[in-house]
């Protein structure tokens, strides 16, 4: 027996392959869309690992320091690196800001870095040039992804610092890339407050009497100078030690520090399931949509390929074709079609994913889940013809 | 009756009924011996296309009795089972535009009637050769359908008809677009063929210049069956 639908697709090749790469067009965003959630969770654990942590520790009853705002005091970690089984706590601010360049801005995240500690927690971890930070004030490292250049001047509030490395895979969880800088700058930008407004304190603490009491001078200065500056930070990254049960060393923090701390997969945790939840959702959303849009397209090319041949079907029976012949020819043609837009979908979307402003992610495990979908669609949107064409009537093919 | 023929005796079909009813056929009493082939000739709305489609299974007529060979395929209701295989297998059907499948070459269209049946590729390829080149078509073997011309296509419609070797052949108006040149080959081939493979063929046609060719002819008027002498004249 020769392929009844291998014919027909060969004899219309022409509307096959036009509609299979219009479906495949569909294919590739949605494959594109998937692509896009891996993309947010791989840019959320690629947060956790490359900070290098095994714990985050934050503000009590907060799910900081990247789901919410959280903050610490900055001489805090000296007491939790004092804690038995840790190797090594430093502190670490996150801001998210445009920054400016000469002739534009860039959106990233500012990270400040405890000194003195190369490859410390909370440190760039690979250096694709240039090198690291090493002194206190006014040098950067970024990712490549920010499009900043080695020795580049960039503005960061009304601090000017100089690019001195760039590295990679060092993104938030939203998908901005790092910038690194030490971490009493990063405190000062985070805290600073324009001059109006340390004009309006300065003459606020003066004007209040508790502060400024005659005959005790000095008070007054220490006061606005404990306001000018910062000694909060937003985490304390903790790394264990070898050998060491990091639940322990967790349980110890939270009961002598009266701290929230968070281990790697409760940090997972916060990031993938409930950062980017609603995102996802979204996601879901879409890729709900275009699965139906894709399968309302199938259908209704399939139904006119098979309208188109009614008068044939109706002598294939009248011949002697058995249903089952017939539906499977449809089905085959139904597939066929869904086999070239896969194609079309995945190779579009490989070469679609580099050009996207954040991370796609297409792992194969997508795109085999991926074909198996399209092929449920477009056996479903098959079912339309097929059912049409078991109706027909051999008595048509005879005529009046 | 011997092997092959047709034998059709008070055949009646009721389309529809209580008002709407349309008596189609009355009284249909036929017979056509292997290797012969019969007209079937009527105004329009006698009820030709209805006798060859009660005749070819694919509608169910409302009595009487129909025998191919020595098989009674109705009496009163159908007595094969498997009217698909027996349309498959002891028909084959002509029409007046040839219907060949579009996407399928000329030995494809006819070969797939043996392939529907179970006959390996090559083997039912070359039945359908063999048949091409007894209708004079088989330079356009490899041709899709669209690359023939009207006579052509009808002959390879003959050959698709003739490729199961069924004992009857109905043909419905199969000169209707051709000259007379060609509808007279056209006849002359279905009468080859007919003596060659002793099938019986039935044709319905409304083509003055093929009437005379037959030596039997059936008139229809009114759902009612004549039978009718004819010339039989068939032009060398
Ligand atoms: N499906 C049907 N339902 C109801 N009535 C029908 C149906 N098919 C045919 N008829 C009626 O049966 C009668 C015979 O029709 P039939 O098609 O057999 O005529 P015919 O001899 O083939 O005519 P023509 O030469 O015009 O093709 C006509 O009156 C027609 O209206
Ligand atoms: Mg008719």
């Amino acid at each position: 027996m020769i392929s009844l639908a291998g014919r027909d697709i060969l004899h219309a090749w022409g509307k096959f392959v036009f509609t299979g790469f219009g479906l495949g067009l569909l294919i590739g965003v949605t494959l594109t869309m998937a692509g896009v959630y891996r993309g947010m969770v791989a840019d959320g654990r690629a947060l956790i690992d490359n900070s290098g942590a095994d714990l985050w520790v934050v503000q009590q009853g907060t799910l900081g320091p990247y789901a919410e705002p959280s903050s610490l005091y900055d001489d805090l970690w000296r007491d939790i690196a004092g804690i038995a089984g840790v190797a090594a706590a430093a502190n670490v601010t996150y801001l998210t800001m445009q920054v400016a360049r000469p002739d534009s801005d860039v959106r990233v995240m500012v990270v400040g870095i405890a000194p003195g500690m190369p490859a410390g927690p909370g440190w760039p971890r690979h250096l694709v040039a240039g090198r690291q930070i090493t002194r206190g004030h006014y040098e950067a490292v970024a990712d490549v992804k920010a499009g900043l250049r080695l020795g580049e001047r960039i503005r960061i509030r009304r601090k000017h610092y100089t690019v001195v490395g760039l590295t990679r895979r060092m993104v938030s969880s939203s998908g901005d890339p790092m910038v690194f800088i030490p971490l009493k700058d990063a405190q000062e930008a985070q805290f600073l407050k324009d001059n109006d407004s340390i004009h309006s304190q300065r003459r606020r603490t003066l004007e209040n009497p508790a502060f400024n009491r005659p005959g005790v001078p000095g008070v007054a200065e220490a006061v606005i100078a404990s306001q000018a500056t910062s000694n909060f930070v937003n985490a304390v990254l903790v790394r264990v030690k070898p050998g060491y049960d990091v639940a322990e060393v967790a349980e110890s923090i939270r009961r002598w520090q009266r701290l929230q701390v968070y281990d790697r997969a409760q940090m997972e945790e916060i990031l993938v399931g409930k950062l980017i939840a609603t995102s996802s959702k979204q996601i879901g959303m879409f890729l709900v949509i275009l699965a139906v849009v894709s399968a309302a397209i199938v259908a209704f090319i399939i139904y006119t390929l098979t309208m188109d041949k009614i008068r044939e079907i109706a002598v294939l029976k009248l011949i002697g074709t058995r249903n089952r012949t017939i539906a499977g020819m449809i089905l085959k043609q139904a597939l066929a079609l869904g086999a070239i837009g896969f194609m079309v979908g995945r190779i579009s979307a490989t070469f679609a994913a580099p050009h996207f402003p954040k991370y796609v992610l297409l792992i194969p495990q997508d795109a085999v889940a991926g074909f198996f979908i399209v092929m449920a669609i477009c056996t479903l949107a098959s079912l339309v013809a097929i059912r049409m064409a078991i109706k027909v009537d051999p008595a048509e093919a005879i005529g009046g | 009756m011997s092997e092959g023929g047709i034998l059709i005796e008070g055949l009646r079909k009721r389309y529809g009924q209580g008002d709407t009813a349309v008596d189609a056929l009355k009284e249909v009493n036929m017979r056509v011996e292997p290797g012969e082939v019969v007209g079937l000739i009527g105004p329009s709305g006698s009820g030709k296309s209805t006798l060859l489609k009660c005749l070819g299974a694919v509608i169910d007529p409302s009595a009487g009795r129909m025998t191919l060979g020595d098989e009674v395929i109705y009496d009163d209701g159908w007595k094969v089972r498997d009217l698909r295989a027996l349309r498959r297998d002891k028909i084959g059907f002509v029409f007046q535009a040839p219907y060949l499948i579009p996407f399928l070459d000329v030995t494809d269209n006819v070969a797939l009637l043996p392939m529907l049946a179970g006959v390996p590729n090559a083997q039912a390829r070359k039945r359908a050769h063999e048949l091409l080149e007894a209708l004079d078509v088989q330079h356009r073997a490899r041709a899709m359908p669209a690359q023939l011309s009207g006579g052509e296509q009808q002959r390879v419609a003959i050959a698709r008809g003739l490729v199961n070797r069924p004992p009857v052949i109905l043909a419905d108006e199969p000169t209707a677009p051709l000259d007379s040149v060609r509808a007279l080959a056209v006849i002359r081939i279905l009468n080859d063929m007919a003596r060659q493979y002793r099938t019986a063929v039935i044709v319905v046609t409304h083509d003055e210049k093929i009437i005379p060719t037959f030596r039997r002819i059936y008139h229809i008027r009114d759902g009612v069956t004549h039978e009718e002498q004819g010339e039989g004249r068939l032009p060398e």
